[in-house]
């Protein structure tokens, strides 16, 4: 292996120059990057080519690959909006092996311990690497270096802008469709694998040379509504089943039962509250994570006492999300991914459950995007430093744990909340450097423990606003040195190897970060 | 003899506790092996632990085998302690990890003690976080939440706890075993700034003198000066019968507290939630602390999701003029404080009651008087305790004696208790 050169970035940490042949920028700062030039685009087609009937059906994913031109070294893309459900993304790879072409790019949005099989396809040279967030075995395999080219990692707003701006440029996009018609319209909110939302796949649909749809449940044109565009479309592909329903969404979605998490999620509402961002028309996003939901239903409370409604939220849809859109509470639900079924049936029915994209939420190179339009954000991170740095990729002792999801483009929001556990177990989570660096400090307002709030310094307005509150108000570093006391001084560092086996991007497309081998 | 033993809990789903195997050798030195979950952070340090540990309690050979799930020091200590006490060795002194100074403060008599949450004693999970909850009081539970094969683990574990971890100001208190198991079990907690101790079962005040008895020995011996305060629990019918007696016993003794699941037993009741059958009792428990003047503290709410029914249940218990209520959970502290704290027209009361005294001390008169009614000082004091309980929910601003100060209420905040 040759040597990889690196440069340190704004951030001051060590970067590629160059990512599996290609010239990678270092990060510059918030805001700093501005690309110049035009987007990509797909090439130009003709209805000539496509049946007048309208019937894009082909026997099977082996046959459109074929069609398609499937050859070594071209970049396959695939959604994670069936989670660990997923039976597309691993058909694909099986039918690429059985035509025996190689050293081809995966880009998922997201994968899944259920993609484990991949790995194989790794062994054996069909898969030469894969770009998109990796966890569990995929993670594993990767953090210790066995993959032949080198990860990247993107924020689901990243992923579009790379797509949008040529960065990436996808040979053949293969989506998940649990409803769709022989033309190529399809939804994700009905059928017998239904998720809700096809949203992550939006970009590979418009920008693809190639875009293949496999449904499990075809209905005659039209397919109403359409998420994905049919005219988007090649080639529909009918399986008996696109993916385990049980793994897709949950029933439902779990708040809590943890006391000190609990603790967390109160502290976090009675400070937007104290902030003054629980207002009429107000808005905020929460994920699906056990604390985020109880914060939600704290701040439901609020609101229903205090006769409050928000204009829209963001999630990550719940059914506690959609109780307070059907209560009256909010005028919209802007939804980035469904998380449940109650998400799944409110998205059929309720006008003000709005399907939304990593277009129009999170993309970076655009003309503004969501994100930055929130009161409120929450986020988990698994790791923030005294500077507010935070991490959400990797595990303290340098392994991929997650990808980074929305999680950076969240960061743009008017006030940024982690609430975390100050540790778990042993493990610090407040720590002097984080592990991988994913999002500045700059744009991390507020780090809501169990042992105290710390409001950024740079938000001398928060802190002016909060100062003499009752909530327990605290510096980062006493809530860090309380946390060493507790666990028995500061952690080791992870022994980490010299070479990086993935890079993480910033939101405008620039390296903020590496990761290192660990291990072997 | 036997030459081994083994502590602790081990098994995927165990967290922050860790198992320690001990085989005493001949004079192989000291063999350590571990397996931890954080070993790339901690490794170095459980290591360097256990050996200190081997030194402390004088073992130099032995093979000690750990496999940790995050525990935290004061864990790790206690899981060794044990598991060489079961290999038969006998210490050659205490391997005590230091006194953390945030377990250094005191309580008092009088505080207040509306919440006590139990925590049971083999279980360190639950307590690094407990005093965040902010109970009144702690109960490091040697008794019915401990096996009896795991009392000396758990006397190991509360021990270390008292002197490591942080409860943020809650009252310390222990709950130890019935009879002579009991008052070994003194010997454990008694030197490492035990507050309070209740004793379970109480039937008669010789059990509540044999502890008080055996209390003073320990803090001679350990030239100990801060009162222990006890908490006898009757859970009997002949225990609510000689109730007076027993709060009265020692003068030591600040709160009286009913336990109604044993005693709905003893009486051959259901236990319902109207509670007819144990209303005799709860008033017997009641008058005997009050002619005592303790404390009465009623039982624990057991049902953890009905947080309306605990809701009514304190408001009961604050009725018939109960100071307190015992939690299984954390989420249940703030309910019951909420339940427990005065009312708009106590609070206004209060207030004058206070003002008026505090005028007085200032003018340097010896009475104190509102309007043309002279006030005694039981009246001030119990109206500087509604004040207080008003301050600590909430329902009255820092500055309440500045009327137009224009601050709102604040909100809860800790009910610690820091003697100066």
């Amino acid at each position: 292996m040759t040597q990889q050169k690196l440069v340190q970035n704004a951030a001051g940490r060590m970067v590629p120059v160059e990512i599996n042949g290609t010239e990678a920028i270092a990060y510059q700062g918030v805001g700093k990057y501005r690309p110049t030039g035009r987007k990509a685009a797909p090439p130009i087609r003709s209805c000539a080519d496509y049946p007048e009937d309208g019937d894009k059906r082909v026997d099977s994913i082996r046959q459109a690959l074929v069609n398609a031109g499937l050859r070594d070294g071209m970049t396959i893309s695939t959604h994670h909006h069936l989670r660990n459900g997923d039976y597309v993304a691993n058909a694909v790879f099986a039918a690429a092996a059985e035509l025996g072409v190689r050293d081809l790019r995966w880009f998922p949005s997201a994968s899944f311990p259920t993609h484990e099989p991949q790995i194989q396809h790794m062994e054996n040279g069909v898969i030469h690497h894969i770009e998109g967030s990796m966890n569990g075995p995929l993670g594993d395999y990767c953090t210790r270096g066995k993959m032949r080219g080198m990860a990247v990692l993107r924020s689901h707003g990243g992923r579009y802008q790379a797509i949008q701006d040529g960065e990436v440029h996808v040979d053949i996009a293969v989506i998940a469709a649990p409803t769709a018609d022989p033309f190529g319209n399809a939804t994700g909110d009905r059928g017998p694998t239904a998720c809700g939302l096809l949203g992550f796949a939006l970009a590979d649909s418009e920008y693809a040379d190639h875009v293949i749809a496999v449904t499990d449940n075809l209905v005659p044109f039209p397919c109403i509504p359409w998420q994905i565009q049919g005219n988007n479309v090649d080639q529909v592909v009918v399986m008996d089943s696109i993916g385990d329903a049980s793994q897709i969404v949950s029933g439902t979605t779990q708040i809590t039962k943890s006391p000190d998490r609990l603790l967390i999620a109160e502290l976090t509402a009675r400070f937007c509250d104290e902030a003054g961002i629980v207002q009429d028309g107000f808005s905020f996003q929460a994920g699906a994570g056990g604390t985020a939901l109880s914060f939600a239903l704290f701040l439901r409370d609020m609101m229903r006492e205090r006769n409050i409604k928000a204009r829209f939220v963001r999630g990550g849809s719940t059914q506690y999300l959609v109780d307070m859109l059907e209560e009256g509470l909010t005028d919209y639900i802007l939804d980035g991914q469904t998380f449940d079924l109650e998400g799944v049936r409110s998205m059929r029915e309720n006008a003000g459950h709005r399907n939304t994209s990593p277009f129009t939420s999170y993309n970076w190179h655009g003309k503004g995007n969501f994100a930055s339009m929130l009161d409120a954000v929450v986020l988990g991170a698994t790791e923030v430093d005294v500077d507010f740095n935070a991490n959400v990729v990797t595990h303290s002792d340098g392994r991929l744990l997650h990808g980074i999801g929305g999680w950076q483009n969240c960061l743009a929001s008017k006030c940024t909340i982690l609430p975390i556990p100050s540790f778990r177990d042993r493990i610090p989570v407040v720590v002097d450097e984080v592990t991988t660096l994913c999002g500045p400090g700059e744009l991390i307002d507020v780090v809501i423990t169990e042992r105290g709030i710390a409001i950024n310094p740079l938000r001398r307005d928060l802190l002016e606003t909060l100062r003499g509150s009752s909530l327990p108000i605290r510096s980062i570093e006493e809530i860090k040195n309380e946390v060493e006391d507790i666990c028995g001084g500061a952690a080791d560092k992870p022994e980490l190897g010299q070479k990086v086996v993935a890079a993480i991007k910033w939101v405008d497309g620039t390296v903020i970060d590496s990761v290192r081998q660990v291990g072997e | 003899m036997a030459r081994t033993g083994e502590a602790g809990k081990k098994g995927p789903k165990v967290r922050s506790d860790c198992w320690v195997g001990v085989e005493l050798t001949g004079n192989d030195g000291l063999q350590i092996e571990m397996q931890s979950k954080v070993a790339g952070m901690f490794g170095p340090r459980i290591r360097e632990q256990i050996a200190a540990g081997c030194a402390a309690l004088g073992v130099a050979n032995a093979k000690v085998e750990v496999i940790d799930r995050g525990a935290l020091p004061f864990t790790l200590a206690a899981r060794l302690e044990c598991a060489v006490r079961r290999a038969g060795h006998e210490p050659a002194g205490e391997y005590l990890l230091p006194m953390s100074g945030h377990c250094n403060y005191h309580s008092a008599a009088d505080r207040l003690r509306r919440s006590r949450l139990y925590l049971p004693g083999n279980e360190p999970k639950f307590y690094i976080n407990a005093g965040l909850h902010e109970p009144d009081g702690l109960i490091l539970d040697l008794e019915d939440s401990v096996s009896p094969a795991e009392k000396d683990a758990a006397r190991c574990l509360v021990r270390n706890a008292l002197r490591a971890v942080n409860f943020y100001g809650a009252e310390r208190m222990v709950r130890i075993n019935q009879g002579e198991q009991g008052l070994e079990d003194l010997d454990w907690i008694i030197p490492h700034n035990t507050h309070l101790v209740l004793i379970p079962k109480v039937e008669d005040p010789e059990q509540v003198l044999a502890v008080a008895g055996r209390i003073t020995e320990i803090q001679k011996a350990h030239d100990l000066d801060r009162p222990v305060y006890l908490m006898p629990i009757i859970e009997s019918a002949l225990g609510a019968w000689k109730a007076f007696e027993i709060a009265a016993s020692h003068p030591t003794v600040v709160s009286l507290a009913i336990g109604l699941e044993d005693y709905t037993a003893d009486i051959g009741a259901q236990r319902t939630l109207e509670g007819t059958e144990s209303f005799w009792a709860r008033s017997q428990v009641l008058n005997g602390a009050k002619a005592a003047r303790v404390q009465p503290i009623d039982t624990v709410f057991s049902d953890v999701t009905d947080m309306e029914g605990l809701r009514r249940s304190v408001l009961e218990a604050k009725s018939l003029g109960f100071a307190g209520k015992g939690c299984i959970h954390p989420r249940q502290i703030a309910v019951v404080h909420e339940a427990f704290a005065p009312e708009g027209a106590e609070i206004d009361r209060a207030k004058k009651i206070v003002l008026a005294f505090e005028k007085a001390e200032a003018d340097g008169l010896g009475v104190v008087s509102l309007g043309s009614k002279m006030i005694d000082a039981p009246v001030v004091k119990r109206a500087q305790t509604t004040i207080q309980m008003a301050l600590l929910v909430g329902k009255l601003p820092e500055a309440w004696r500045d009327e137009d100060s224009g601050e709102k209420p604040g909100a809860r905040k800790n009910g610690k208790y820091v003697e100066k």
